[in-house]
């Protein structure tokens, strides 16, 4: 066999997908396993362009690289950073069943695969696609011709399970939605407190840190623009003197509550 | 790959191949430059300011030095980032944004060095699939930095651009769609061979409309910029990235608001064709000149972008999330509805324009008719359930009713019992009356 360039992309994709497959399954971190699979998908990606599939290839990058990984990411991500995995197998029998599957799979695909060898003529997928025109041609052709009931029959399946998803997870709103003008309303309204942001600490104090009272217009500290855990030590609370009286009293006051 | 319908492409020599890529390389580095220049520019003159003037004339060399600067700044790796992801998104982030250019066509056939070539890198029959791809690619390089960063900030803005770019990517998929109906084919040349008449901004105007919001939402910039919005997030994803990581993030920002400005170009106002009074010119849209117009149509939707920047404020995170999933992807499934239809009853049924315009008319007819009519009985039910709301609430609540206890609903108060009233009394220390008879409380436990 000549060297050409489909058998130098099929090297390098091919190793790289059997790296990353093992990748996958080896990596201790729920993320990582992530990142190897979707390296196997972009490289099996890479592979169909190579095998004139370009719109299999693309879909497969689009679909399974960057809307279904990446749900996966999410979810991985939702559960959080430091989370460590559970070892524990709560399927039983799961390796039992796990060789089984994998046995018969290989039995199926190396079947499968042979009898496609042996069984007929290699016209090559240059000669399919020519066939209808081009790729995206010949796979329209398929699917809405031989396949449209099978196409409909996923379609279907998929809606019923996104709706399904919905409907479990459906919680119903027992109260409407506060709006954003019944929010800011309520905001203003006598009693509710301070409506917007509070001063933070070191506004038009002396110092800008984090333990320093900011400074209302009228002279007075702004104790709240501390932050609660400093505040609760009062010993490391940064004074103005020039105000120090007035912090007195607050202190004072505030004890008495 | 069969090569027969795309004529010049995957003929060029080697050494074309690579001129062509260094020098879209090297236009991507320079544009980035120039529209971190622009942008501060633009931004300034909208706020009354006057913006970088300092370095080289007008301030153009601004960006060139901003970045030497940045790139002898100290790198920070936090301690508790996971350093092989925390490494290599800046990486795919970038790579990303330059891999999507090869489709990008700037102009017809030329002649370099005696050889002739189209003005684009490469096409192939789903290259407008290939730059979709190649974006859902890109978004790795954001999740990834939100997450190894080992932050919180990072992390929500990772979160966040992960749903962002899921959820505006459907609906700039679904705004390709009738593209792809009009022109017969996904492939970028075509497309705009394709728009020779009329561009298909004004043909299909919803679809041009769609994409353009949706672009804005997938390249994270306001005001739809929430993975990294400053107010709340620090920095959002790139938080803890600094000196040359960083500036791959920047990098990658820019390139992907050119690339996504040279797709909506090819893609709805005809590419490197001339726009209309320069192209009666019989040599507007032959040799060299086309790269002008496409520069022009480019830098339009930058200007358009930096608008955007300058004049409206952020969304809030939901209200950014419903507008996507509420009413772009609903709107563009609507569209593509009406033109794949319209398509048919034109092909197949030979209908004039004339008679779809007057089917079209007699349609929306009807559906406002039907709207109306389900409108005044969605009132009605609305009333009724209303009523009925009403007469629950106004008899006390049983919670025994059904036979086994249940909790109270919102605007349902329990029975106080003698026992739920010494229990009150003691934590509050004062006397609670038994609320059986007093108007309903906000307060609820499972509120």
């Amino acid at each position: 066999m000549s060297i050409d360039g489909e058998l130098v992309v099929f090297i390098i994709c091919g190793g790289l997908s059997v790296v990353g497959a093992l990748g996958m399954v080896l990596s201790r971190k729920a993320v990582h396993s992530a990142l190897f699979i979707a390296m196997v998908m972009i490289n099996l990606a890479i592979l169909y362009i190579a095998n004139s599939a370009p719109f299999l290839g693309m879909v497969q990058i689009i679909v399974y690289t960057g809307a279904v990984m990446m749900l996966f990411l999410f979810v991985l991500m939702v559960v959080g950073v430091d989370s460590s995995d559970s070892l524990i197998e709560t399927i039983r029998g799961q390796r039992l069943f796990g060789i089984l599957f994998g046995v018969a799979l290989a039995i199926l695909l190396i079947g499968g695969i042979g009898s496609a060898i042996t069984g007929k003529a290699d016209i090559g997928l240059i000669a399919a696609n020519d066939e209808f025109g081009g790729n995206v041609e010949g796979i329209a052709d398929l699917i809405f011709s031989d396949y449209l009931f099978a196409f409909q029959a996923t379609a279907a399946l998929l809606i019923t399970a996104g709706l399904g998803a919905v409907i479990l997870t459906h919680r119903e709103a027992w109260r409407p939605k506060a709006t954003q003008k019944e929010l800011s309303v309520a905001r203003f309204m006598v009693g509710a407190g301070h409506p917007g942001n509070k001063p933070n600490p070191g506004v038009y104090a002396r110092h800008n840190a984090v333990n320093t009272p900011a400074i209302l217009p009228d002279g007075s500290l702004a104790l709240d623009s501390v932050p609660e855990p400093v505040r609760s030590r009062d010993d490391s609370l940064i004074i103005d003197h020039r105000v120090v009286s007035t912090v007195v009293e607050l202190v004072e006051s505030e004890d008495q509550n | 790959m069969s090569g027969s319908s795309f004529g010049f492409f995957g003929t060029d020599p080697w050494w074309m191949v690579i001129l062509k890529a260094v020098a879209i390389f090297g236009m991507l580095v320079v544009l980035t430059l120039f529209t971190i220049w622009w942008e501060r520019r633009v931004v300034s003159r909208m706020q009354n300011r006057i913006g970088p003037n300092r370095v080289g004339p007008a301030g153009l060399l601004q960006s060139l030095m901003d970045g030497f600067k940045l790139a002898f700044k100290e790198e920070i790796i936090p301690k508790s980032a996971h350093v092989a992801v925390y490494w290599i998104a800046p990486v795919i982030s970038a790579t990303a944004a330059f891999l999507a250019f090869a489709v990008i066509p700037f102009g017809p056939t030329v002649s370099i060095f005696g050889v002739e070539t189209p003005l684009q890198l490469t096409d192939f029959p789903v290259s407008v699939l290939y730059v979709l791809a190649i974006a859902s690619v890109g978004v790795y390089g954001l999740v990834l930095a939100g997450w190894s960063s080992g932050s919180t900030y990072p992390l929500l803005g990772g979160l966040r651009s992960t749903a962002q770019v899921i959820s505006y990517e459907i609906a700039m998929g679904l705004s390709f769609v009738a593209v792809f109906l009009f022109a017969g084919s996904m492939s970028t040349s075509e497309i705009i061979a394709k728009q020779q008449p009329i561009w298909f901004a004004v043909i299909l105007l919803p679809s041009f409309l769609i994409y353009v919001t949706s672009m804005v939402g997938e390249t994270n910039r306001a005001p739809f910029d929430l993975p990294e919005a400053e107010g709340e997030l620090v920095g959002g994803f790139h938080t803890e990235y600094s000196s040359l990581k960083f500036a791959m993030f920047f990098l990658a920002e820019y390139i992907n608001m050119v690339t996504v400005s040279a797709l909506a170009a090819t893609l709805f106002l005809g590419g490197w064709l001339a726009p209309w009074p320069i192209s009666l010119w019989d040599s507007a849209n032959v040799g060299w000149w086309p790269i002008l117009w496409w520069l022009l149509k480019v830098q339009l939707f930058i200007f358009m972008f930096i608008w955007l920047r300058a004049t409206l404020p952020r969304l809030r995170y939901d209200q950014f999330m419903k507008f996507g999933w509420k009413v772009l992807i609903p709107a563009s499934l609507g569209w593509i509805f009406i033109v794949a239809t319209a398509r048919v009853f034109r092909d197949d049924f030979a209908f004039t324009n004339q008679q779809l315009l007057i089917t079209g008319a007699v349609v929306i007819a009807l559906l406002l008719v039907g709207s109306w009519l389900l409108q005044i009985r969605s009132d009605r039910m609305q009333a009724t359930v209303e009523a009925e709301l009403e007469q629950a609430l106004s008899v006390p609540f049983d919670a025994m009713a059904g036979g086994h206890p249940v909790p109270p609903m919102p605007g349902q108060v329990l029975a106080y019992t003698p026992r739920r009233v010494l229990a009150a009394q003691s934590v509050a220390g004062q006397v609670i009356a038994p609320a059986l008879d007093s108007a309903p409380t906000e307060e609820t436990p499972y509120a």
